[in-house]
């Protein structure tokens, strides 16, 4: 639905994205995930067409965004950072305008307000100037201009923005219920919401795509060791060389608290039962143990963070990405 | 209903919903109505000299008197007042971030720009209209050629149209309204100005050509109920040139 070749935004000598290369398939949500200036905004302004690519191409729908935006256009339904929003006009009056804006008219019109409308529970605020709405409630009806004509493909800069909790796991319901039949493109900061609601997640830094996975993979992949945390009641002097004797083990860190230790093992080695076996024949009174799995948390600031081992292309990084590159 | 059109009633919306439109209107109308109170006052003062010269009534010229200077000082009201009526077309739209939905719908750039200057030509228009009552009530009391005051509207709405194009080229040069405003106060005046600049080269081809450029001839042509090819044509590419820009800089700033 979505295919994107090498593109490259530059703002004069600054590079605001460099040789970004991804698709997007029918149905699929794909979340970009980066820090504040890394690209995103750019990257969904190419792609609806509002600004032109330095250089490569973007096509939505078959259709290719520098020579038939129109077309491209009226394939996507956006929302921009700020919700696009005219505080003059009343709900209903915007909306009918956003629908006249993209061709629909009559009756067709009249439902398809109805509809968005009733996805985003704008009922109660219909006949009141947008001016006067809260945050929150302008985040809404900008979603539902995006959704008013249907589109099939959806372009969302942080759609949770401004929303209350509620309103937050509500709209991404919504975003979930539109996989499927819809391409939908979000991007974020806020980490669970990629793992709530998308399939795919891209990790973009500095204009580059520095990963790009499902988001259990990707914290697989990064996972250079198995980490084991545990607790015990009493930790005489030796207990930590006693750990390391065990064989697999690469490190035994002491944790913050007392008695908290987090050991390292080889990757694919589960050393859990040994580690038991050990704590409990030495009779260091075993509270507790359990596997530490990498967040996307982690596995974002990890990606970002190590700036210096980035700088090759981004495309090798994704195909090839192996453990110990991101590591060093 | 199709884009062009409502993105005109979108903007004719926009302004009746503002207070701008109440106060430029009431300002407008105020000076008008003053102006032509002053002028029938002078045209009176006359009547009254010319009788107690020549005796008996005399009859005194509504058009020379009234009308012709009555829409030669509306050339300054116009300047003054159009630059606040289109300020806010892009530069509002930029400034709340409403641009880029704009762009990003299915409408071309042209269509905006065309659809945003019909919408402020409108309000002109209605404007205007509301004048005609200064005309409709002097001919309850006097008698004087209508054709001359068609021209001399005509003119008002040439030369509205044109102060108007520069407007909304301002306004899509800048996000902030004020700077938009005065930018085309500058540039009208400089128009405005470059008349001056004409006669000081006397009636060369050089001085002919400046002259030209600026709307001042032109428009008191019609002023004096003439109407020439020329000036029309003056009116029609000026419009066109200053649309023509403004859609390069409304295309110039996804580029930036």
């Amino acid at each position: 639905m979505i295919d994107v070749q090498n593109i490259t935004k530059r703002y004069g000598h600054h590079t605001a994205i460099d040789r970004v290369t991804f698709s997007v398939a029918k149905g699929e949500v794909l979340a970009f995930l980066g820090p504040n200036g890394a690209g995103k905004t750019t990257t969904m302004r190419i792609l609806t067409c509002f600004m032109p690519a330095t250089e490569g191409s973007a096509r939505v729908a078959g259709y290719d965004c520098t020579d038939q935006p129109l077309e491209v256009k009226r394939q996507i339904g956006y929302l921009p950072e700020t919700p696009p929003v005219y505080q003059e006009l009343t709900v209903t009056e915007y909306l009918t305008f956003v629908g006249r804006l993209r061709g629909i008219t009559g009756p067709k019109l009249t439902s398809a307000l109805d509809q968005s409308v009733g996805r985003l529970e704008l009922g109660s605020v219909r006949h009141r100037l947008i001016g006067n709405l809260s945050r929150g409630y302008r985040q809404r009806v900008g979603l539902a201009q995006a959704l008013l004509h249907d589109p099939p493909v959806l372009i969302l800069d942080e759609p949770t923005v401004g929303l209350d909790p509620k309103q937050i796991i509500e709209i991404r319901e919504l975003i979930k219920s539109l996989a499927g039949s819809h391409s939908v493109i979000l991007s974020t900061h806020i980490l669970p919401e990629a793992t709530a609601v998308c399939q795919r997640v891209v990790i973009l830094n500095k204009g580059r795509i520095v990963a790009e996975d499902t988001p259990e993979q990707l914290s697989a992949r990064l996972r250079q060791s198995e980490k084991i945390s545990i607790t015990l009641k009493t930790c005489p002097a030796d207990c930590e060389m006693k750990l390391r004797a065990i064989s697999g083990i690469l490190n035994v860190l002491p944790g913050q608290a007392g008695g908290t230790f987090l050991i390292e093992c080889e990757l694919g080695h589960d050393l859990r039962d040994e580690i038991a076996r050990v704590v409990v024949s030495n009779q260091w009174g075993l509270l507790e143990l359990r596997a530490v799995s990498m967040t996307l948390e982690d596995v974002f600031l990890q990606l970002t963070r190590h700036e210096d081992h980035l700088s090759e292309p981004a495309e090798a990084m994704v195909s090839t990405a192996s453990t110990e590159r991101m590591d060093t | 209903m199709t884009p062009v059109q409502a993105v005109i009633a979108k903007e004719l919306r926009g302004y009746f919903v503002s207070p701008i439109i109440y106060v430029v209107g009431a300002v407008f109308l105020l000076i008008f109505g003053l102006l032509s109170y002053l002028y029938v006052g002078f045209a009176g003062a006359q009547a009254i000299q010319l009788m107690q010269m020549q005796g008996g009534m005399a009859q005194i010229n509504l058009n020379d008197l009234v009308f012709r200077n009555l829409f030669a000082s509306m050339r300054i009201v116009l300047l003054l007042i159009l630059p606040i009526l289109t300020m806010r077309l892009f530069a509002e739209e930029r400034k709340l971030r409403t641009f880029e939905f704009l762009m990003t719908s299915p409408i071309r750039i042209n269509e905006i720009v065309i659809a945003k200057f019909v919408s402020v030509f409108l309000v002109y228009l209605g404007l205007l209209g509301l004048t005609v009552l200064v005309p409709t009530v002097l001919m309850l009391f006097s008698d004087f050629d209508w054709n001359p005051i068609w021209t001399g509207y005509l003119g008002m709405v040439l030369l509205g149209a044109l102060f108007l194009s520069v407007g909304v080229f301002a306004s899509a040069l800048t996000e902030n309204q004020i700077v938009a405003a005065f930018v085309s106060f500058g540039m009208l005046l400089t128009i405005w100005l470059i008349s001056g600049l004409g006669s000081l080269f006397g009636d060369t081809p050089a001085g002919r050509i400046i002259s030209y450029v600026s709307f001042m001839e032109h428009y008191e042509r019609l002023v004096r109920g003439l109407i020439d090819t020329s000036d029309l044509v003056y009116f029609g590419s000026g419009l066109a040139l200053m649309l023509f820009l403004t859609h390069r800089v409304v295309e110039s700033t996804r580029w930036k």
